[in-house]
């Protein structure tokens, strides 16, 4: 392999192995579709509804999934993400003379999983199919992919809209889910990382081979939100089956859109246009927005000719989409059965194991929390993280109120994870002790004030609320006869309040019940302070 | 010697002894695992000292009778006091003496291994400690140039690999040198595989060595020529449409095709996916079977490999003074009508029928059979071998390894590295396959042909189910001119006419020497064809060796 490497190495022509690349940083934190879509939204969104009036937008999605599998999907090589360039490849991903793929066992697994949670049919005798073309980053010239007969089509997937965007639950078809691997990268040297007005290129094949789902959907989306909910929701399910890591930033999410816009009561599509390159759902949301006002803007000035098919390029830093390349006519790809493979037989016992053993998936968790009484925001929350989702069905279990417990795992516990950039499951508060402080909170023992106050510190190290409750003396003052006593000291220490409040200064009720509490730090239960301040002010 | 102590108790560790195995797989004494030419080439029975062909190189005779004991001689140490001094060192040493002084004549060998001395003293090494040296320890094997050997290079006789020495062995290649084998080097062939005489390698023109200004057939020709010239006891091949075998018949000596899957392709410059097969040349059905053994079996880094289980081939071996009256009786062959009539030299046609009344004679019964869908088989073969080449030969881009030619952008660089990096015939398959592929013709061409194969391989079965085994001519004519056919591909192709069908059936089939017939004042071999069903090497070998006893001296 050495020696291989060599040779490719060090060489001053126009292409020539990678050696060394900056580690592109993981994104610490998801962070839901929908609710970023709200803050960053484009100011061409607000345009969409009036462009819809005559004409309807046909959204179609390509979704490519890298999976999570230990090693590729035709050798032994780690499917590692960010490791040194070059540094995961072997005869068979490098594309030597004389190596052969052979297929690994979780792919298939991986696809049956998806296949299954997105409603298709299994092919139980599928096959591979070579797709060819030349490209630097492609090392055999083709592509190990499955043509005619992939493994899972005719499915659907269901999704609920964001509230901010009025909402609705929406089925889109599938079409087709295929197995196929992964090409390399090219990192264009100089030039600033593009192609045009670069000396060379590198080539990093670590890439090369990992396993890849591609998802195509149905032309079933009308919207930019739908389809952006459409890739979120995808990412979901991959999330929750443990296939892949889903991520749009980090690429292992990859979604194509394919856009095209007719007028009203049309029956034919119109050209459509591919884009690529976004790394969020919200950019896919502002894309196709904007890709759909520029093609209705040439229909409506009758320059729908001008709308060729083609790729286009989001560019983030301009919030547009620009030409990347025009199709020349379709490409051939010569697509031709892969003769170094066996034909991709599934057993149904396989298929039936695998199907009992899937997870909830991410549509019955939300219809499930509707079905609790949960607002549909609160589904949409609690439902959008599988890790989140289980933390709040845990809590729950251990006899949580329902209410109080998806108050507190959407408001203070969210919120501190998204400052310390953590995850729910390295959280250190277990649902027992979350369901423990809810009930406390509920039984009157500590306030809820209380409750936030100790919350950090049963995220950070753990330990039951009442160990902390009682190490910090915090568990509330309920006795009235103690609480009595404390208001009679409070009375007896402000004598000149409460002359004045005999004399009709009647707001002083406030004072008296603030330095109750005051006296307590807190710690007395405010409603029977307040009954007990009343009594003794003679009001009840 | 000294060391005949360990000798002994290596022979008790690793031959087989007849008591134990019974006497269904009884080893003969006289027929020893390993058969190579003692005093080769001088002093055996070779054609050349025959006197019929003066102007030919020596040769190997193909019946090997005076055949040396090597791997008894130094496991066991029964072999003869002439063969004393017969080490593994030594062996190596005489042939890579004659593979040095035949090479300018012959020309078989892209390279020659720097390292088989060292390699053959450590196996002495090995021995002289009682070590278990295998059962190939110290043979010399050549191995034909689109396998990939690692660190040694490995240019598939195309210049755009010209250089490229591969980080890894191919399996087969690797079982060899575990079995203790010595690569004594590297074999010519036409460019990939692809082309029937070995004109087309990029590096040299191999001559035949019966006849210099003949081709040695192909495209493993430099492997046949090399193993009928003795510069190796045997040799490795690869056979997509009759590679292995055609070349065999052209030099008079003994190839194995496998069953598809026998042996891993892993390591095996691919040429068309689902025909090629990794097989065997020597200059005895023994040698074949001791090789196949070697290199047969599953190989978890090739998915099309099977993973029957793999007999000791040479178990099935009866020896010929061990053999009943009519060894043959109560096996039914069937001779391919389409191979005997139109389109065969009649004088193939006549020593192919010599050897079918032999068969007889040895008490089987042989039938004419025909196969209707025969004469499909060659168009429908170019088509898918093409399609197949045509892809496979992408990854050849000048981008990791081999030759680049620099240019302004990607597409010319990929145009000029592989247009100065591939020969004529290279080119002609890929671009027939790229036509066959495209789409709109997919149908008429690809699809069209992958039909046909399946009416060869119904054709196939149901002629097997008649007959035991089938029997044809390898070759349409003896070893042709150089030069003679390169400027007609056409009629190139049509000399595979007999071998293509067994590689889309995916069959086993040997090649046999069975005749000689003279042509334009040379002596030339003919090859006897023996197709058996599919993963039954056994019972094919098990007939050919009989066969190569029996058959009458020439």
């Amino acid at each position: 392999m050495a020696m291989a490497m060599a040779m490719a190495v060090g060489s001053c022509e126009s292409i020539v192995l990678l050696y060394s690349q900056p580690r592109i940083p993981r994104s610490a934190l998801q962070i839901r579709c929908s609710s970023s879509l709200a803050s960053k939204q484009a100011s061409s969104s607000s345009k969409i509804p009036s462009a819809l009036q005559d004409f309807e937008a046909v959204i179609g999605v390509e979704t490519h999934v890298q999976l999570g599998t230990a090693t590729k999907a035709f050798c032994g090589c780690l499917s590692q993400y960010g490791a040194q360039p070059n540094s995961n490849v072997c005869p068979v991903c490098m594309g030597l003379p004389g190596a052969l793929p052979v297929l690994n066992e979780r792919v298939v697994d991986f696809a049956v999983k998806l296949g299954l949670a997105l409603n298709c049919d299994l092919s139980l005798r599928s096959k591979f199919d070579r797709k060819q073309y030349f490209y630097a980053d492609l090392p055999k010239g083709y592509q190990i992919s499955q043509f005619d007969i992939p493994i899972a089509r005719h499915g659907s997937i269901e999704v609920d809209l964001p509230v901010e965007y009025g909402g609705g639950h929406r089925k889109f078809g599938i079409t087709r889910v295929h197995i196929e691997e992964d090409a390399g990268k090219l990192v264009h040297a100089g030039g600033g990382g593009r192609l045009s007005g670069s000396p060379y290129s590198l080539v990093d094949l670590n890439r090369a081979g990992v396993p890849l789902l591609e998802i195509v959907s149905e032309p079933d989306m009308r919207t930019g939100i739908e389809a952006a909910e459409y890739a979120a929701e995808v990412a979901r399910v991959v999330k929750c089956l443990g296939i892949g890591s889903g991520s749009m930033a980090e690429g292992s999410l990859r979604c194509d859109v394919n856009v095209s816009v007719r007028p009203r009561g049309q029956a034919a599509f119109g050209t459509k246009v591919e884009i690529k390159n976004m790394n969020s759902c919200a950019a896919m949301h502002r894309a196709i927005d904007f890709e759909i006002l520029r093609q209705v803007a040439l229909h409506k000035e009758g320059l729908e000719s001008k709308i060729v098919q083609e790729t286009r390029l989001w560019e983030e830093g301009s919030q547009r989409t620009v030409t990347m390349r025009a199709k020349e006519g379709l490409a051939d790809y010569r697509y031709f059965p892969e003769p170094d493979l066996l034909e991709l037989v599934l057993k149904q016992e396989q298929v039936d194991s695998i199907n009992e053993a899937l997870p909830e998936l991410p549509n019955e968790t939300r219809r499930r929390y509707e079905a609790l009484g949960l607002s549909m925001q609160d589904v949409l929350v609690l439902a959008d993280d599988k890790s989140v989702s289980e933390y709040f069905d845990s809590t729950l279990e251990q006899g949580a109120d329902m209410k109080m417990a998806a108050n507190w795992i959407m408001g203070d516990i969210t919120a501190y994870l998204k400052t310390e950039k953590l995850s729910i499951s390295d959280v250190k508060i277990s649902p027992s002790v979350l369901a423990e402080l809810v009930s406390l909170i509920k039984d009157g023992t500590i306030s809820g004030k209380i409750g936030k106050e100790i919350l950090p510190e049963l995220i950070r190290n753990g330990g039951t609320a009442k160990e902390v409750i009682e190490a910090k003396g915090l568990t509330q003052i309920s006795d009235e006869a103690e609480i009595a006593s404390l208001v009679d000291k409070v009375l007896l220490e402000n004598p000149k309040q409460l002359e004045a409040f005999k004399k009709g200064k009647t707001k002083l009720q406030g004072f008296f019940e603030g330095q109750v509490m005051r006296s307590t730090n807190g710690r007395v239960n405010p409603i029977l302070m307040k009954k007990v301040v009343a009594q003794k002010l003679g009001l009840s | 010697m000294s060391h005949s102590r360990h000798l002994l108790a290596l022979a008790s560790g690793l031959v087989s002894t007849p008591a134990s195995t019974g006497p269904g797989n009884w080893i003969p004494p006289r027929s020893p695992s390993l058969t190579i030419q003692s005093f080769f080439p001088r002093g055996s029975t070779t054609f050349s000292n025959m006197g019929v062909n003066t102007g030919a190189q020596d040769v190997v005779h193909p019946r090997s009778p005076k055949s040396l004991h090597l791997r008894r001689s130094f496991i066991s140490g029964e072999r003869s006091s002439a063969d004393c001094a017969r080490t593994p060192g030594l062996i190596v040493t005489e042939y890579l003496d004659r593979l040095r002084e035949k090479e300018p004549d012959v020309k078989s060998f892209l390279h020659i291994s720097s390292s088989a001395l060292d390699e053959a003293a450590e196996i002495d090494g090995r021995l002289a400690r009682g070590d278990d040296p295998g059962p190939l320890a110290g043979i010399p094997i050549a191995i034909k140039d689109n396998l990939c050997t690692r660190g040694m290079p490995s240019t598939g006789g195309s210049r755009i690999l010209d250089g490229y020495r591969p980080p890894y062995d191919a399996t087969a290649v690797k079982r060899l040198k575990e079995s203790g084998a010595v690569l004594i080097g590297k074999t010519n062939l036409d460019e990939f595989g692809m082309g029937s005489s070995t004109e087309s390698s990029a590096y040299q023109v191999t001559s035949n060595p019966w006849d210099l200004s003949r081709v040695p057939g192909g495209s493993s020709g430099g492997s046949a020529a090399a193993v009928a010239a003795g510069q190796c006891a045997c040799a490795l091949g690869s056979d997509t449409g009759g590679s292995i075998r055609q070349p065999a018949s052209f030099c008079g000596v003994v190839g194995l095709k496998p069953t598809y899957g026998r042996v891993s392709r892993f390591g095996l410059m691919a040429y068309a996916s689902s025909l090629d097969v990794v097989g065997c040349l020597g200059t005895s059905v023994d040698d074949v079977s001791l090789l196949l053994t070697a290199i047969a079996g599953h190989d978890p880094a090739d998915a099309t490999s099977s993973s029957k289980v793999v007999p000791n081939y040479l178990k099935a071996l009866v020896p010929a003074k061990e053999l009943p009256g009519n060894p043959l009786a109560g096996m039914k062959f069937g001779i391919i009508k389409e191979t005997i009539g139109e389109g065969v030299e009649p004088a193939v046609a006549q020593v192919v029928k010599n050897a079918v009344v032999h068969l007889e004679k040895l008490g089987a019964v042989v039938q004419e059979v025909s196969l209707p869908t025969f004469s499909l088989g060659l168009p429908a073969y170019y088509v898918l071998a093409a399609s197949e080449a045509s892809s496979n030969l992408s990854r050849y881009d000048g981008i990791r390894y081999g030759p680049r030619v620099v240019a302004d952008e990607l597409n010319a660089m990929y145009g000029a590295s592989r247009g100065q990096g591939f020969g004529a015939e290279v080119k002609r398959r890929i671009l027939m396959g790229t036509y066959a592929l495209s789409a709109g013709y997919y149908d008429a061409f690809y699809k069209r042909a992958q039909q046909v194969r399946t009416l060869i391989q119904q054709d196939f079965k149901k002629a097997l189910e008649d007959g035991h085994i089938l029997v044809s001519p390898v070759a349409p004519s003896p070893a042709f001119k150089i030069g003679e056919k390169v400027l007609d591909p056409l009629s190139m192709y049509l000399g595979d006419l007999m071998t293509v069908n067994v590689n889309m059936a995916g069959l086993p089939a040997l090649s046999l020497p069975c005749g000689l017939i003279e042509d334009e004042g040379s002596k030339l071999p003919v090859g006897l064809q023996l197709i058996g069903n599919a993963f039954e090497e056994e019972e094919l070998l098990r007939v050919g060796h009989i066969f190569e006893q029996t058959v009458p001296t020439w």
